[in-house]
């Protein structure tokens, strides 16, 4: 119990940290994952904005970032992120890599949902008229409107994984507490509570995505 | 209304290109209801697409209320569009709208203010049936109420043409009538012209004017509904017009007849006309019925019938000539006097 209350503070300032990097790398995804990913969707073959060169350009740089292992990426971006910030450390400098491993990760869940809508709609939609915009205002973004907040919780909980990684150099966070009190000197006591801690926010993040996912599914 | 002119479309693919639609001319008049029939792959569908530009003809013109629509792209295409409704098969509604959002979706593509949009696709809702459900889901709803609402959000910009994509195909016979009545209803009361494509010849019984047999992407035969029932001329529409016309006699049945069968169809004036019992009068023959229909297509009176006719070899064939002298179109379906029946009956 006394290794816990000492433990405390430290505890809390990781957990924050590690919501301020999920945070952040979820609002960026957000703002320009699901655009993205609508871009790559309506751009394909068949569809209303039909563009071989956009589709192609923008799938190979989505592939590209999506191809290196996040550990990998986070250490090729410490320039990016040193001429952004002027800091590589701290949980808004692991943010930043985080915020690029997300963009293209919910593109592409994006464009999947976005798939699994019936094309029948949008053809219907094309023969009311409508302009392009309209339709991915007016339709496309209702229809798949809970698979994007489903695609934000699986986001989520993939960038809470990825922000241990991050914790490890330099970024702080509850990743960070594990490997420096677990791993450096075998102080299980941590490790045990960091793994709970982490369990429980996923459950948590898990639950409220379930939650939101199916309140705005409204299907009758 | 419709005017499309030599229009082709091909697709191309590794396995050499593949014939959709191939030559077709039509000319659908205002205010008619016109019914495009053919199995599945003879290009109905591609046609009907083409006449919205949902699918880019190779070649040909597509003219519509004398606006020529391949002259047209982006804004000016839609705005055409938005004077051509459309309804399918599958429904194709937004299931996260509700009804009533659904029809003011096409209003909303028209630049329609908010206000009328909601009042208008009430007023729509009502004149399809359904203003008790402007406030539920497409998934609440069957299948005909869901084609209701298609045709209410079809309806929406008040537009000149509307295009049926097989729009009764997925539904059960009784809901196919009521909507057939609907769109028959909105035809006469709209003056609304009306494509139709099916494979079911009933439908093109029950509600069009004119209508075009389509296959391999080529229009095979074209004319007046009672026409093409009346005097099919290729082997195809005589097939689809047997799916609503054919009856079947038992081989017993014609086996066990006294003397030659004969089919009749009585088209136009002559079924009205007292033919049969002016023959048994004037020849000394029996009738046996064996079958008798009256079809009726476009209110007008379709006769089939199958008679036994029997009596001696010389007043049969005397009989048919008559018969043929006032039908035309008598089918010998039994001789009941040559060698083959006169060894059986010895």
């Amino acid at each position: 119990m006394d290794s816990l209350i000492t433990l405390l503070p430290e505890l809390n300032k990781s957990f924050l940290e590690t919501l301020i990097m999920v945070g952040i790398g979820l609002v960026v995804a957000l703002v320009l994952g699901l655009p993205l990913g609508l871009l790559l969707f309506v751009t394909d073959r068949g569809l209303f904005l039909e563009n071989k060169w956009i589709k192609g350009v923008v799938g190979v740089i989505v592939n590209l970032i999506r191809s290196v292992p996040f550990i990998i990426l986070l250490v090729f971006l410490f320039p990016f992120t040193n001429f952004l910030l002027g800091t590589t450390t701290g949980p808004v400098a692991a943010s930043v890599a985080l915020s690029v491993a997300a963009i293209p990760f919910y593109a592409r869940i994006v464009e999947s949902s976005a798939r699994d809508i019936d094309h029948g709609v949008i053809e219907a939609a094309i023969a009311c008229g409508a302009s392009p915009w309209l339709i991915i205002k007016d339709i496309l973004f209702p229809e798949i409107k809970s698979g994007l907040i489903s695609g934000l919780t699986i986001t989520a909980i993939s960038l809470i994984g990825y922000s241990a990684m991050a914790g490890a150099i330099g970024g702080g966070g509850i990743g960070d507490l594990a490997i420096r009190y677990g791993y450096y000197r075998y102080d299980n006591f941590v490790m045990f509570t960091t793994v709970i801690i982490l369990i429980v926010l996923v459950q948590a993040v898990q639950y409220i995505g379930d939650f939101f996912a199916k309140t705005v599914k409204k299907h009758g | 209304m419709i005017s499309i002119q030599q229009l082709s479309k091909v697709y191309p693919s590794k396995q050499g290109d593949v014939v959709g639609v191939d030559d077709v001319t039509l000319s659908i008049e205002k205010g008619e209801i016109f019914g495009i029939v053919g199995y599945s792959g003879a290009g109905k569908s591609t046609l009907l697409r083409c006449m919205n530009i949902l699918e880019r003809p190779t070649s040909g013109k597509v003219v519509i209320d004398g606006i020529d629509l391949l002259s047209l792209s982006g804004k000016k295409l839609r705005e055409a569009r938005q004077s051509i409704g459309m309804i399918f098969q599958g429904f194709h509604l937004a299931m996260s709208k509700t009804v009533v959002d659904n029809v003011a979706f096409a209003l909303k593509a028209s630049g329609v203010k908010k206000d009328e949009r909601r009042e208008r696709s009430l007023e729509l809702l009502e004149l399809v049936g359904l203003s008790d459900k402007a406030h539920q889901y497409p998934a609440q709803l069957s299948g005909g109420q869901k084609q209701r609402v298609s045709i209410a959000r079809a309806l929406a910009n008040d537009p000149k043409v509307l295009l049926c994509d097989e729009a009764t195909s997925a539904l059960d016979p009784n809901t196919t009538k009521s909507i057939l009545q609907l769109l028959k209803r909105i035809n006469e009361k709209l003056g609304l012209t009306i494509v139709l494509i099916t494979h079911e010849m009933e439908v093109v019984k029950d509600i069009c004017h004119r209508c075009a047999v389509m296959e391999e992407g080529r229009v095979v035969e074209q004319g007046r509904t009672y026409d093409m029932f009346a005097f099919p001329k290729e082997e195809l529409t005589k097939r689809f017009i047997q799916t609503v016309l054919d009856f079947h006699i038992p081989e017993a049945l014609l086996e066990q007849s006294s003397g030659s069968v004969v089919h009749l169809t009585f088209a136009g004036e002559v079924a009205g006309q007292s033919i049969v019992s002016d023959l048994l009068q004037s020849h000394p023959v029996k009738a046996n019925i064996l079958h008798g229909k009256v079809d009726y297509i476009q209110d007008k009176a379709l006769g089939t019938f199958v008679m036994d006719l029997s009596g001696t070899k010389e007043a049969v064939e005397e009989a048919i000539n008559s018969l043929r002298k006032t039908l035309n179109d008598v089918e010998v379906w039994r001789d009941g006097f040559t060698d083959h029946s006169l060894a059986r009956a010895k």
